[in-house]
Order: structure tokens, then C-alpha cells, then sequence
């Protein structure tokens, strides 16, 4: 049993509760819903490029402490980035998650969704903490695939 | 009855060190359960109704003696009305396919309860999209209770089935079976109850309740996952068509045709889950012993207990009935403001194994205008002492969240 005040620390908990980066976002390029039927979260991120830099982000929806803190922090960790650096980012994120990395030179590219890293001891809620991520993966994704403003454009 | 002694008969809750609170999900198993299983592998395991040798008469002979035995158990005029299945879903899938397909059609009713939980509503839905019959629901009061106004405006001359289970397993709200049962056979309708979280708790009589049919999983009263059983009267089950085809449940094969085996096997297609049926008349004999009068004052100490404990946590919101009398072993809660995954998971870090979700009840869940719940559920192997454990982890995970809860 994972002690709960490592994963229920201060960041994850400021930003699940109060989180700036939970509102509507204004000229949003793309829109995609992420959610995980079993547990009822939804979220509905939002997403501004300018080129290839991912100028902001935003989302809304509900659900735990866990899924809303991890997309909150994942907002200001890609902010500014690049999407193949944003790219690079999930990937190492769900493979810390998932267990499949410890190398500390990869997570340092994680910044503050470090804090994530002890919901790799928590099977239950692995899902959680994903549902940001996936869901962005899955936009830049078919992005990619589709070219701009061809899918989940929200004009 | 001593609890502690008989915690002492469930192994796992010798080896782990946990306040084990989902028995509404799954009961944990006595050492006899488990020993039943094992003799039977090291000394009468074979394919029953196949072979002519002894060991295979005696797999068949422990695989129908256990027929008898539930027919008993749950007052079945004959043996034969006790068609074992994988768990109780599975047996209401064949209610749905094998009756409601044949005879629902279009202008007539179906009617559950809006307490139902995904298994005695979703294949309604389905029977309801291809027959062109409709579905309605009878909905709860402000005391999670169904009025016998609203089951007398919704079961309808035109209600041909209804669906109400014993006890709600989010609510635990325990409802009138009898009373809807005798109502709606006034209005011509067949009754469906979801034994499930009751027989676990209580005595039931079949013939006294006069259910049409009745289904319940053995795995959430002490038997081991994967058997289920379906009651049905023997003139209903006679009249409806097969639900799963192959070997054991026909007569007469033909390159073009079959003819079906009578009850029961018209329902048993297949080799069975003889260890799940050897487990489960274990499971029947251990609560027969204890004795459900036992068994319904060990809980009821330990709930009025819980129930006492959790009032006081003014952070907490309940979801249950007032009327002691129509509640049972089930209590769902939050706590203001936080995610119950997020609860769950600080008390699985205490050793308090809570269920969190939806419950299968998303309807319900949209009617009380919630996404989820935590839900503790009780069985006579519950302690006081869990009790205490679920209070100070419920405090723990208060005094985590508190300073930034957000009330709306």
C-alpha cells in the first residue's frame, strides 16, 4: 500500500482543487474530450498553436484529484514547447507512469508532473493520471494526420 | 457468535490486515468453501452427465445434489427451477433473451426500478429496441424508498415485465418485493428480482414472495466467483425457448433440427462449473449453519454502529434511508467536496478497502444528480473494530483535502 501523502502532495493538490488552468480558452485551435468510462472522469482540453508551438492550453470537465491535477500540470509543462518536444514529454510521462522508465536524465524533461511519479505504485489509478496525456497524444496525433483545422476544430 | 471467532474461518482476512468493506462487490470465502473446492479436484472431479463410470456419477451426483440443495435453500417447489449460470447477469440475459424477446411486443410495457443496477436494466433496453416495447422506470423518494403510490402509477395493464431488485446495491435500500410482486401480478405482469445483494443477508422464500423468477450470484455469498443461479417457475422456463446451444441441452440432433432436453438442462449448454456448484452448497451449507438470524444480528450491531460513526463526520453526505427497518448492510457516501476515487485511494492506503464509482447504477447516479460514490458494504465477518479503521481513514483523507476543498 502506497502511502497517500506521497502522491497527495501540495503541487497535486493545489492544482486539482484551484487549478488556473481550468477554463474555457479563447481562439482554441483544436478541442478533444478525453474520458474513462468506468470512473466517470471527463475532460474537454483545449489547444492553441502558433506554428509549431503550443501557444496554450486549457481545460474543463470534472473528476478526481488525480486526473484534474495531472492535466493542470501537464498545461504548464508543454506550454511554450514545441509539439515534438511535447511529443517526446507524454511519451516519457506515461512510460514513468507505466513503469517502463526510471532513467532520471528522461524524467527531468517532466518538470513539475514528476509529482506524478508514485501513481506508477498505484495500479488503480494509473488511468488517472493518463487521461491528460493520451488525450493530447491523441490530438497532436491527428493533427498530424488530418493537417490543420481538418479535425476537432472548434470554429 | 463470536465475530472474531468467526473471522477466524476466512483465511484472508487472517493473512491480510485489512478492514475488508466490499463484500457488496464480492464476500470473501470460508476455509470451507475453499476445502470443498480442493476435495472435489483431488477426489470426484469428471465431466458430469457424460461418463458411465463411477467418478463421472459421482460429478454428476455432487453437481445435481447441490441443485437440490438451493432449490431448498431459497424454497423452490422443484429442483428442477434452478437453472445454474455464470453469475446473476448472465442469468438475467437469459430472462431477457429466452422470455422477453418471445413475448414483449410493441404498446407493452417493461418497468424497473430506477434502483437497478446495469444487469437487470441494460438487456431491458435491448429487448425494448427490437420487440418496439417501451421501458419505464419507477423512481425513489427523498428517503431513497419507492412509494407504493409510484409503483401503482407505473405498473400498468399494459406492464408485462417488472425488474426490482431485493436491495439496492448503492443504497441498500431494501424494497417491498412482496408487496410490488403481488401488484403486479394483479396487473398481469412478470416479476424479475435481483436477489443478488439480498440473499447474501436474508432468508428467501420463493413461494412466499410468489417471484416469477429470481437471480443471484453465489460470489457474494461466500461461494467462489463464476456461478450463478436463475430461479424461474417451472411453467414459465417449460414455455421459453433455449438461451445458449449445444451439448447437454438437446434431445435430438438432426443435420437440419434438434429437439431440447427438459428442464433443466434445456438451460445448462455446455460443461458446467461443477467446482463453482460444489463451492456454492458449500457456501449454503456455512450459512445454514451460522443461521441467517445469526447473521442478520452480527451485521445489524456492526451497522447500527457504522451508521452511528459515519452520522457524526458532519463532512460527510450519506445516501440511505432513514426507516432502519428498510435498510440493509450497504452505505454510500462522500465526503463534500472530494472525488470519491481520491477517497478510496487514501483509505486503501490505511487498510480500508472501500468501492468508489458509479456502482453500475449510472442511471441512479444521474437521478440523485451525482457522478459516483464511495460505498462501504458489510457482512457478518465485519467488526466494530473496521469501523473505528473506516472513521480515522475517512478523518485522515478530511484533514488532506480540507484547506482546499471548494464548496459550490
Amino acid at each position: 500500500m502506497e502511502d497517500s501523502n506521497d502522491v497527495y502532495n501540495e503541487l497535486i493538490m493545489e492544482h486539482s482543487m484551484n487549478s488556473y488552468n481550468k477554463k474555457k480558452l479563447e481562439n482554441a485551435d483544436y478541442s478533444e474530450i478525453g474520458h474513462n468510462p468506468n470512473c466517470g472522469d471527463e475532460i474537454t482540453l483545449e489547444l492553441k498553436l502558433n506554428g509549431n508551438i503550443i501557444e496554450d492550453m486549457a481545460f474543463t470537465g470534472h473528476g478526481c484529484a488525480i486526473s484534474q491535477a495531472s492535466t493542470s500540470i501537464m498545461i504548464d509543462t508543454l506550454r511554450g514547447k514545441t509539439v515534438e518536444d511535447a511529443k517526446e514529454i507524454i511519451k516519457t510521462f506515461i512510460e514513468m507512469i507505466k513503469r517502463e522508465t526510471t532513467n532520471e536524465e528522461d524524467l527531468k524533461k517532466l518538470e513539475d508532473a514528476i509529482a506524478f511519479r508514485n501513481v506508477s505504485n498505484m495500479p488503480a489509478r494509473v488511468k488517472c493520471a493518463l487521461l491528460a496525456w493520451h488525450t493530447l497524444e491523441d490530438m497532436l496525433n491527428k493533427n498530424e494526420n488530418g493537417g490543420k483545422g481538418k479535425i476537432n476544430c472548434c470554429h | 457468535m463470536d465475530t472474531q471467532e468467526i473471522k477466524k474461518d476466512f483465511p484472508i482476512l487472517e493473512n491480510r490486515k485489512i478492514a475488508y468493506l466490499d463484500s457488496g462487490a464480492t464476500s470473501q470465502k470460508p476455509i470451507q468453501v475453499i476445502n470443498a473446492i480442493e476435495e472435489f479436484y483431488k477426489k470426484c472431479n469428471a465431466n458430469p452427465h457424460r461418463g458411465a463410470y463411477s467418478l463421472s456419477i459421482e460429478a454428476t451426483e455432487a453437481y445435481e445434489s447441490t441443485r437440490n440443495k438451493v432449490a431448498k435453500f431459497i424454497n423452490a417447489k422443484h429442483a428442477e427451477e434452478i437453472i445454474f449460470s455464470k453469475n446473476a447477469t448472465e442469468s438475467l440475459n437469459l430472462i431477457a433473451y429466452s422470455y422477453g424477446m418471445d413475448k414483449l411486443k410493441k404498446g407493452d410495457e417493461a418497468v424497473l426500478s430506477i434502483m437497478e443496477h446495469h444487469s437487470n436494466l441494460v438487456p431491458w433496453q435491448k429487448v425494448a429496441k427490437v420487440t418496439g416495447s417501451s421501458l419505464n422506470y419507477m423512481y425513489i423518494n427523498k428517503d431513497f424508498e419507492l412509494t407504493d403510490e409510484e409503483i401503482e402509477n407505473k405498473i400498468t395493464s399494459k406492464t408485462k415485465i417488472v425488474g426490482i431488485t431485493h436491495v439496492s446495491n448503492v443504497l441498500g435500500t431494501i424494497n417491498n418485493v412482496k408487496k410490488i410482486i403481488k401488484y403486479a401480478h394483479k396487473m398481469g405482469a412478470v416479476v424479475v428480482v435481483d436477489a443478488s445483494q439480498s440473499i447474501p443477508h436474508m432468508k428467501i422464500d420463493v413461494q412466499d414472495l410468489d417471484a416469477d423468477f429470481l437471480v443471484f450470484s453465489g460470489h457474494k455469498m461466500l461461494a467462489p466467483l463464476g456461478i450463478g443461479v436463475l430461479y424461474g417457475k417451472k411453467e414459465l422456463l417449460n414455455n421459453m425457448t433455449p438461451f445458449l446451444m449445444g451439448g447437454d441441452m438437446i434431445e435430438y440432433v438432426y443435420e437440419q433440427d434438434t429437439t431440447f432436453a427438459p428442464l433443466p438442462n434445456k438451460f445448462e449448454a455446455g460443461t458446467q462449473n461443477v467446482e463453482g456448484v460444489v463451492g456454492l452448497g458449500a457456501a449454503i451449507d456455512y450459512i445454514e449453519n451460522i443461521g441467517y438470524e445469526n447473521i442478520q444480528k452480527m451485521e445489524q450491531e456492526v451497522l447500527d454502529y457504522a451508521k452511528q460513526e459515519l452520522s457524526k463526520l458532519d463532512y460527510l453526505t450519506l445516501y440511505m434511508t432513514p426507516n432502519k427497518q428498510n435498510h440493509s448492510s450497504v452505505i454510500s457516501f462522500n465526503i463534500k467536496g472530494v472525488h470519491p476515487h481520491d477517497v478510496a485511494s487514501i483509505l486503501d492506503g490505511e487498510g480500508v478497502c472501500v468501492r468508489s464509482g458509479n456502482h453500475c447504477a449510472q442511471p441512479l447516479m444521474r437521478f440523485l444528480g451525482i457522478d459516483s460514490t464511495c460505498r462501504a458494504s458489510f457482512y457478518f465477518y465485519n467488526t466494530k473494530e473496521d469501523v473505528d479503521k473506516l472513521v480515522n481513514a475517512l478523518n485522515k483523507a478530511y484533514s488532506m483535502f480540507k484547506k482546499y476543498i471548494k464548496l459550490s
